[in-house]
């Protein structure tokens, strides 16, 4: 079996922790990661990082910034409404 | 369909559905449930509170005008996302005074510096701190980032696009998104570990 080094294991990151990998390689990667300290505090710190942000849900959009989308859109709704109707009737 | 992690609980293509065939309350209901998305993602993209409303404003616009244009080969969501996005880069490329394109600056090949950190966390270190507190971190560290790294980083890891809808979205190749999260991830994983560090921890505190 090919022994996977650190360097390897760090161009390979991204796919191990999105599970987008050969299985025989995820194997050898996965091996590294066991026996190499360095590589697993890497690979488990990354992945907390990843899974930080994907928590955070959005905000509120203030509400005086939606007021003004939802206006604009309406303006645009009526103006789409209009020319629809000036079509049928000619 | 209904595992989408983006819209949960709810039945997006019948929302579309009904907005093309003119159903106003359709199209305001899918500005409802997107609106804090793509406000959030320009704003992590432009980096200004000014023209991320701008962004916010003219992506439902255009999509509203362009809806006819959806052929549902795609999510509706990545579909609006293409659009933010475009918005996005035109005003960070507006603000820039010297006109040059952030997507093409070049990506340093250095692998040796990309990790300099090493150290475990805390249990649990988002925790110790309040919502607001936790935001502030995160937008910071997002905001550390080149904005070629940055943009990828946000529609990968935080909007949830595939790899291949990333690199569709801002029109890189495959292996060029892969190396930019890659470099993105790293540095974000250095500040972070920066803040969330176990104390009092050398680096193997944990054997
Ligand atoms: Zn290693």
């Amino acid at each position: 079996m090919h022994l996977v080094t650190c360097k390897e294991f760090l161009q390979e990151l991204n796919d191990f922790l999105d599970e987008g990998l050969d299985p025989k390689l995820r194997q050898e990667l996965e091996r590294h990661v066991n026996e190499c300290p360095n590589c697993w505090v890497l690979c488990n710190t990354t992945e907390k990082t990843l899974k930080v942000f994907k928590g955070m849900e959005p905000q509120k959009v203030p509400p005086a910034v939606e007021a003004r989308l939802m206006a604009a859109l309406e303006k645009k709704m009526r103006a789409k409404g209009c020319a629809t109707v000036k079509k049928a009737d000619a | 369909m209904s595992t989408s992690t983006v819209s949960p609980g709810f039945d997006e293509a019948a929302l579309v559905a009904r907005a093309k065939a003119g159903d106003a309350d359709a199209f305001s209901e899918l500005v409802t449930q997107y609106d804090r998305r793509v406000f959030r993602m320009a704003k992590q993209i432009t980096q200004n509170e000014e023209d991320a409303e701008d962004v916010l404003q003219e992506t439902f616009l255009k999509a509203y005008s362009h809806l006819d244009d959806f052929q549902g080969n795609s999510r509706f969501y990545t579909w609006l996302v293409r659009i933010a996005v475009n918005e996005a880069l035109m005003k960070l490329r507006k603000r820039r005074s010297d006109k040059t394109v952030p997507l093409d600056e070049p990506i340093d090949t250095g692998e040796d510096e990309m990790v300099r950190e090493v150290a475990v966390w805390d249990e649990n270190p988002e925790q110790k701190y309040s919502r607001d507190e936790l935001a502030e971190i995160l937008d910071q560290a997002v905001q550390s980032l080149k904005p070629a790294y940055r943009t990828v980083f946000v529609l990968r890891d935080i909007e949830e696009l595939s790899i291949e809808e990333t690199a569709e979205a801002l029109n890189l190749s495959i292996s060029a998104v892969k190396s930019r999260l890659l470099r993105a991830r790293l540095q974000l994983r250095e500040k972070l570990t920066r803040q969330f560090k176990r104390k009092g921890d050398d680096a193997f505190g944990y054997l």
